[in-house]
């Protein structure tokens, strides 16, 4: 049987196999290259592949992201950490103005395929400014490819497809998941981006998840099942680009469809899916989609107050039996 | 391409590593009183010597000596001495709980006491305070209640912020305190907006603000800096350069090459280099500079020489990156020593009135602090009723929110 690996390692693993293969493969943030990250991370890069590819750099988010650009447009892949999801807003100028469109406004002869790594979510009462789960945002910027791992191997493989990828690719990663273990990652099952995996096979509804809410996903699923409801769970992995035809498929099957993500509702992730389901899946579905997910305000610091602001296993099993009720 | 030989780029790194015996030998401390004291209306252009200079006024023999001696009164200085004691003993206990779970998160201000509370003491108590979080010195010294920033801190039922911030993100409109960001430097714009908004109101209110040398590297830091030169804003913007920014040496966020007070220069601001470990020179020179704000000539940039004496959080493990005790050799001291040797060397204080005070002082944040729990713990609360969290989001409570609020049955 494959031993198990933590999810922080996972991506540290990855890192090291890509920065072994290509030297163009640089590490740059704040405080990733002797103290290893405020995660942990990049632990040991800076010992392997030394103070010029593995980074410390002043603290200032948008010459981190701005100078990635740069770096790629010189054929170097920059992987870069911004400390947590929150402070991205001040990256955002390169991100979305510069990254995203560089190969469009260069008539597809330039590029600028850089990786942002950043944790995003709670669960580790850290208050409005740590906690936030900004994806609809990058997922809603033509030119920038999102990705959401849920366990350790998705994430190793995530991060080397990531690495590989013609175009910038943000990078998240759920805080609550780096102590979380699981099956260290096999060569052959190599992700692309864009591909969702099915954890658990069903026929009464679909439940669409990614990043760390998969686990309340598939927890709901098994409290379901003792109901004599029997759930499909899928994680989604990729936001941008998503998966829609294992999706709409699943639908097919199960005709329900409950989307989980630890983001606010109002236009997120599932605000999407949901619409593509009801253009492309209505006459598939018995009822209409749910959506669980945080409400719209931002995260309160107070663990007993997190919690209820925190999407679970309980909200996902009420919104299951509303959709098969 | 053309290949070139040698090393890829310049990366600075700190002479000392973990595990080395502290070595500030490279660090070069001018005589106190030896910094020269310019008019309050020299233009920027004249004092630029300022930026290379350190203003000192405590010598080695504790005396106070020189052009930025302000003159303070003996109780005015006990009155200082006494806060900064107790800020450090607040910290104390409240790392101490920390440490027993009773807290999530904390950050310390040892050996950067008089950063905060002398620059309290110069300026007016309804001058508006933009602060980072290693200020907490100011706000006790404003006369903020102990008790209600434990409460803050534990999330209880009397946390004025309702459970929704982050520990020691204390936010004070009755102490004109600036709620603290969790996001580097936002408050230098901010505080240069509120000093001209305070400008157009004819009001002689000026604003002061403080981030760390780490967070001078943000654009924000260099963006408040050209507005505030544009419009000569009354603001006095303090960089506390305390050698570290969490894992990281002051060399890394530009302080190898120049002073960060030298920054100042190329915005025509006044920068100026000051001692954050002499009480009498932060005074003098935050002063000096709400002085210059006052009388609208302009804005000063302060670099505050200080040594970050205490991890940089309770996250964070400084053995992975410094060596141990560091801060005991720091050349420039311990500010709440300095200020006590300086009083007692003139017969104003004794070493028993000191140990007495701060016993005092320590009592008395543990009583606080069994009072502050009587109003609810971190773990057990009683905390904000959970139907608090969804006000304030916006003035009004949107439809949607209160559909979702009603839909987890709160
Ligand atoms: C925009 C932003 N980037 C990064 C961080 C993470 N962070 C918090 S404190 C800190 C170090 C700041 O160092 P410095 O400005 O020197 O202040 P000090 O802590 O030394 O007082 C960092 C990187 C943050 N809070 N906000």
């Amino acid at each position: 049987m494959s031993s198990e690996i933590k999810f922080g390692r996972a991506i540290n693993q990855a890192l090291r196999e890509c920065m072994a293969a290509d030297d163009a493969v640089i590490v740059i943030g704040e405080d990733i290259a002797g103290a290893g990250g405020s995660f942990g991370v990049t632990r040991g890069l800076l010992n392997e592949f030394g103070e010029h590819r593995v980074r410390d750099t002043p603290i200032s988010e948008a010459a981190i992201v701005g100078a990635a650009v740069g770096a790629a447009m010189c054929g170097l892949r920059p992987v870069v950490e911004i400390m947590f999801m929150d402070f991205v807003t001040l990256a955002m100028d390169a991100l979305v103005n510069q990254a995203a469109k560089m190969r469009f406004m260069f008539g597809g002869r330039a590029s600028a395929p850089l990786v942002l790594r950043t944790p995003h979510g709670g669960g580790l009462s850290a208050g409005p400014q740590h906690s936030q789960c900004l994806e609809a945002w990058f997922a809603h910027v033509p030119g920038l490819k999102t990705v959401c791992p849920s366990t350790p191997a998705d994430a190793y493989h995530l991060m080397k497809a990531a690495v590989a990828d013609p175009d910038p690719v943000i990078f998240i990663e759920n805080k609550s998941l780096y102590g979380a273990s699981g099956p260290a990652p096999q060569a052959e099952n190599a992700v692309a981006i864009g591909e969702a995996k099915t954890l658990r096979a069903g026929t009464d509804l679909t439940i669409l998840a990614y990043g760390a809410v998969c686990r309340d996903a598939l927890k709901a699923a098994e409290m379901l099942a003792s109901e004599g409801v029997s759930a499909e769970v899928i994680d989604l992995r990729s936001l941008q680009p998503w998966d829609k035809d294992a999706v709409l498929a699943s639908v097919a099957r199960t005709h329900r469809l409950v989307v989980v993500h630890e983001a606010v509702r109002d236009f997120g992730p599932a605000a999407e899916i949901c619409a593509h389901v009801a253009e492309f899946g209505f006459f598939d579905l018995d009822a209409p989609p749910e959506r669980v997910a945080a409400p719209f305000m931002p995260p309160p610091f107070a663990p007993d107050l997190e919690r209820v602001f925190r999407p679970n296993a309980e909200a996902i099993i009420e919104a299951a039996r509303r959709s098969v009720s | 391409m053309t290949l070139v030989t040698g090393t890829a780029f310049h990366v600075p790194a700190p002479g000392r590593r973990p595990g080395d015996t502290p070595d500030f030998s490279k660090i070069e401390v001018p005589r106190a009183g030896e910094t020269r004291k310019p008019a309050v209306d020299a233009p920027a252009g004249e004092v630029t010597d300022l930026a290379y200079g350190l203003v000192r006024v405590l010598d080695h023999n504790h005396q106070a000596v020189g052009p930025w001696d302000p003159q303070l009164s003996d109780q005015e200085l006990i009155n200082g001495l006494k806060t900064m004691v107790l800020t450090r003993e607040f910290d104390d206990r409240m790392l101490k709980m920390q440490r027993t779970k009773r807290l999530s998160f904390y950050m310390k201000s040892l050996g950067e006491e008089a950063v905060a509370v002398a620059a309290a003491a110069a300026l007016n108590d309804d001058d508006m305070l933009f602060p980072s979080y290693r200020q907490q010195g100011a706000l006790i010294a404003r006369g903020k209640d102990l008790g209600e920033m434990m409460c803050h801190c534990i999330s209880n039922a009397r946390d004025n912020l309702k459970g929704r911030q982050l520990p020691i993100h204390y936010a004070s409109a009755e102490h004109n305190w600036f709620s603290v960001s969790g996001n580097l430097c936002t408050q230098f714009p901010q505080a240069v907006g509120w000093a001209l908004a305070s400008s157009y109101k004819r009001s002689n209110r000026i604003a002061s603000s403080w981030i760390g040398e780490g967070s001078s590297a943000e654009g924000d830091f260099h963006a408040a800096m050209t507005l505030a030169s544009v419009y000569k804003a009354p603001v006095v913007l303090n960089l506390v350069n305390n050698q570290w920014a969490i894992s990281m040496f002051q060399g890394l966020s530009g302080g190898e090459s120049a002073t960060f007070a030298a920054k100042a220069i190329g915005y025509g601001v006044p920068g100026l280099r000051v001692d954050g470990n002499d009480f009498l020179a932060v005074y003098a020179a935050t002063r000096w500079a709400a002085d210059r704000a006052r009388r609208k000539i302009g804005p000063t940039l302060l670099e505050i020489y200080t040594y970050r004496g205490e991890a940089h959080s309770t996250s964070d493990d400084p053995s992975r990156y410094r060596p141990k005790d560091e801060w005991r050799s720091w050349p420039l001291g311990d500010p709440i020593e300095r200020l006590k040797n300086h009083l007692i060397g003139h017969g104003a204080w004794s070493a028993d009135e000191h140990e007495t005070w701060r016993a005092q002082c320590e009592e008395r944040v543990a009583t606080t602090w069994k009072e502050s729990i009587g109003h609810g713990t971190l773990e057990e609360g009683p905390h904000a009723p959970t139907h608090t969290m969804f006000e304030d989001v916006y003035a009004e409570q949107p439809w949607h929110l209160r559909r979702q609020r009603q839909d987890l049955g709160v």
